[in-house]
């Protein structure tokens, strides 16, 4: 009833290909961007424009990265936070060193770099698969951050080993008054830094992972995107309809890395302002393979539901817990109540879907069909 | 019907939660908690937060708060995570009022804050961790390694290291293992381990133990079978540390040739590693136990009327005495703020004035009823360390036992260190290192 598609005709090619074939949901997807593209923006303060929503769009770009090798590729990889590291390491160099880059190319040079890295750490896929696979990422992961640990230069020789962001604009240093492109001073705005709004540093996280996001989509629906699901469902079959193994997953590795690189870039820059290995630890990749795992394996939309399960459920419930709790009941019995509530929701997920948010949603949708007599 | 209302209280805290919260009473003040009651670190965490509140609510029930204002705080619970320190300082910043001085009781959350702080314009204090440079006040104005910082507690384990072998000269030819928690806290004295080694003429090999610290078994055999140090030094935190003991002992390594961070030493360090840690020595830069007239009183007046924030068998140990010096030293900076403009609540700035010109002498400590907890206090806008001394102490397997008096930290050393240090990154953020009396009064001309 909400949700019939009774009388819906298409009538053309690009109309049944599209990416939202039902008006609902683009009228849904036209709501969310609306939200959060003027509505937040305007509204939300501090607290919630920073920590809370820049970071879930921080990981939720990592996630997509992930999902596109372990979800689309059926690649198991645990070097997720290697590769961030990757892309904020090289991002920072190139920001800090090459003042004349404008920043968002700062972020795709992190990107590129991280993809780099991807492909070589990608190539044991060619033999080896499942978790075998996962230990050999997981070399990527150990490897690279200790060399980020051990190599000076990376960190510009801090002694703690912290990378901290430079105050850049989104144009560069030619761009600023004075500049060979003064003209374009108007819109360049400062984007990383104490001095940089946490608007700014919201809408270019948003847009950037807007963006990609698009694109992601648009990837795992093309022929790339099937040749990747090819090779997961079954990779010798793949192989004799014709998909070339090798191409495929590598670029699978590149792609994903590209994305987490970026999503490493934007956590420096625009969402905490430095960053040492730490931040990039095994953790940090277990948690976004969480992510892809509870969000929905294969699904762009899942690892969006994914990052807001993992990164913001827990504060909320810290922050219920916290305001509900208040004079009730002993601090520290408070502070363990978010970890067992947390806990038992990821428990009780998997079991009613072990599929993942994006399949409930799915299953949601077919119910609002049928709406008000679903069965 | 009560449970109803105080429901509906709380949907209208959490509502007010969303809203920028700017009104507030006129007469309390705000304090942030970034404490951590979960995790690896819990034991640090949880009795930090419990000395600390403990002493604002001894000062709330016995004077009815600090020169008439009443002290709240709230806690948030970071989990000694990076990303939840940034998430719970963002949310307590701005509420009731404004925190005036955030302790982040964690080395990485407060290199994540330095930036964000700067800006609020809210002092960090960070006693005893943190970043070492910010002790020069004049590139770093909202950062206080208060007491004493990394590298100058560091030059104080050499110096008993030294003492320990008969002289400094002895030092030559001597191996040391630097066993470090794998994180900007425990990366923070490798640079100075390497000058003071070159200087002594000792070897240090520096060791990293990923957290949470569980796992040293290959550590410790490649410490104790291949490098056989004569010494080792511990940069352990939570966890780690009775782990590092008990692998101490497994490979033969004696527990008296140990020297823990202050981060390594408190009851939960070494209670769990049973005998392998007798004998182990830990810096300090006050003593454990609660036969202090301040303590004395908290229990009395706090726990004795039911108010405690932590079990009173913890009262007294190491990192709850550590969190009341915390208290102890943000009131005293809130008090000099309070004489020094005339307020009774005082803002984020004036509380950084309080803290830069505050001067704790011996008698003092006496009227605080801490004699013997700490030791005096200095702070300059030059200086934001305050020149703390370590005293050394001993584990016997019941107790602490102070075995060393204060030993002076070698500023020879760190200073040129932390200048240079700042200096870099003065340069790197552009920021003009502040020189002559700035806006608020601070003097920053001479030492």
């Amino acid at each position: 009833m909400i949700y019939r598609e009774t009388g819906q005709f298409k009538t053309t090619y690009p109309d049944d290909q599209a990416i939202f074939p039902i008006p609902q949901d683009r009228w849904f997807l036209g709501a969310g961007l609306l939200l959060a593209l003027v509505v937040v923006p305007l509204t939300a303060n501090q607290y919630w424009l920073g920590p809370i929503f820049t970071q879930f769009l921080v990981f939720s770009l990592a996630a997509v990265g992930l999902n596109i090798l372990t979800g689309y590729a059926g690649q198991v990889s645990l070097g997720t936070g290697g590769f961030m590291a990757v892309g904020a390491y090289m991002c920072y160099n190139f920001a800090l060193r090459v003042p004349e880059l404008p920043l968002f190319v700062d972020f795709i040079i992190g990107g590129i770099f991280a993809a780099l890295v991807g492909v070589v750490f990608g190539l044991p896929s060619m033999r080896i698969k499942g978790f075998y696979l996962a230990v050999a990422t997981l070399a990527a992961q150990f490897f690279l951050l200790w060399v980020f640990d051990h190599v000076g230069w990376f960190t510009n020789y801090d002694p703690a080993g912290v990378a901290s962001a430079p105050s850049r604009t989104l144009l560069g240093s030619w761009a600023t008054e004075g500049g060979p492109l003064s003209f374009l001073a108007p819109i360049n705005m400062m984007v990383s830094g104490p001095e940089a709004t946490p608007e700014t540093k919201y809408m270019i996280t948003l847009v950037t992972v807007i963006v990609f996001a698009v694109l992601a989509k648009n990837m795992v629906r093309s022929s790339t995107g099937r040749a990747w699901m090819a090779i997961r469902d079954m990779d010798i079959a793949a192989e004799i309809i014709g998909i070339n193994p090798l191409k495929t997953k590598i670029s699978a590795f590149a792609i994903s890395s590209f994305y987490c690189g970026v999503a490493g870039s934007l956590y420096v820059f625009t969402y905490v302002g430095n960053a040492d290995t730490e931040a990039f630890d095994l953790a940090r990749s277990f948690q976004i393979l969480f992510m892809v795992i509870i969000g929905g394996l294969g699904s762009i939309m899942g690892s969006f539901l994914g990052a807001a399960f993992i990164v913001l459920l827990p504060v909320f419930l810290n922050i219920l817990a916290s305001t509900l709790g208040e004079g009730t009941l002993p601090s520290d019995t408070l502070a363990n109540l978010e970890l067992i509530i947390f806990g038992s929701f990821i428990i009780f997920f998997l079991i009613i879907e072990p599929h993942g948010f994006a399949r409930l949603w799915q299953i949601g949708k077919e119910k609002l069909r049928k709406w008000p007599f679903p069965y | 019907m009560k449970t109803i209302k105080r429901y509906f209280g709380s949907v209208l805290t959490f509502l007010l939660l969303v809203l920028p919260v700017a009104s507030a009473q006129a007469v309390e003040q705000f304090f942030p908690m970034l404490i951590y009651r979960t995790g690896p670190y819990a034991a640090g965490g949880s009795g930090f937060a419990g000395g600390q509140e403990d002493y604002y609510e001894l000062l709330n029930t016995r004077d009815g708060g600090v020169g008439g204002v009443k002290l709240i705080w709230e806690e948030c619970e970071t989990a000694y995570n990076s990303d939840r320190g940034v998430e719970c300082y963002e949310r307590l910043k701005g509420k009731n009022g404004g925190g005036i001085v955030v302790q982040p009781l964690s080395t990485g959350i407060t290199y994540r804050l330095i930036e964000r702080a700067t800006k609020d314009q809210i002092p960090i204090m960070s006693m005893g961790y943190g970043r070492t440079d910010a002790s020069d006040g004049r590139v770093f104005p909202y950062v206080f390694p208060i007491v004493t910082n990394y590298w100058s507690q560091n030059t104080a384990k050499i110096k008993y290291i030294g003492s320990k072998v008969g002289g400094m000269d002895k030092l030559k030819g001597l191996k040391i293992a630097n066993l470090y928690h794998e994180s900007s806290y425990g990366k923070e004295t490798i640079p100075v381990m390497d000058l003071q080694a070159k200087k002594y003429g000792f070897t240090v090999n520096h060791y990293p133990v990923p957290h949470p610290g569980l796992d040293q078994k290959a550590t410790w055999l490649q410490i104790g079978r291949r490098f056989k140090p004569d010494w080792v030094i511990l940069r352990g935190w939570g966890v780690m540390n009775p782990t590092a003991l008990k692998e101490a002992a497994r490979v033969g390594f004696p527990a008296n040739k140990i020297v823990g961070v202050w981060w390594s030493g408190a009851e939960e360090d070494v209670i769990p590693a049973g005998k392998a840690a007798v004998g182990y020595v830990a810096a300090g830069f006050h003593p454990s136990g609660n036969d202090f007239p301040v303590i004395q009183e908290i229990l009395d007046k706090v726990h004795g009327a039911g108010k405690g924030n932590i079990t009173p068998q913890r009262v007294g140990t190491i990192y709850y005495n550590r969190g009341l010096i915390g208290g102890i030293l943000s009131v005293e900076a809130m008090r000099n703020a309070q004489k020094k403009f005339g307020v009774q609540r005082v803002t984020g700035e004036q509380m950084r004035w309080g803290l830069e010109n505050l001067n704790i002498t011996e008698a003092r400590i006496k009227e605080l009823g801490a004699e013997g907890l700490m030791s005096p206090i200095k702070i300059s806008c030059f200086d934001h360390e305050g020149g703390g001394s370590v005293k050394f102490q001993e584990w016997d397997g019941k107790q602490w036992k102070v075995v060393t008096d204060w030993i002076e930290t070698d500023q020879s050393i760190v200073r040129p260190m932390i200048e240079e240090s700042a200096a870099k990154y003065a340069q790197e953020k552009g920021i003009t290192p502040r020189s002559g009396k700035d806006s608020m009064g601070s003097d920053c001309s001479t030492m």
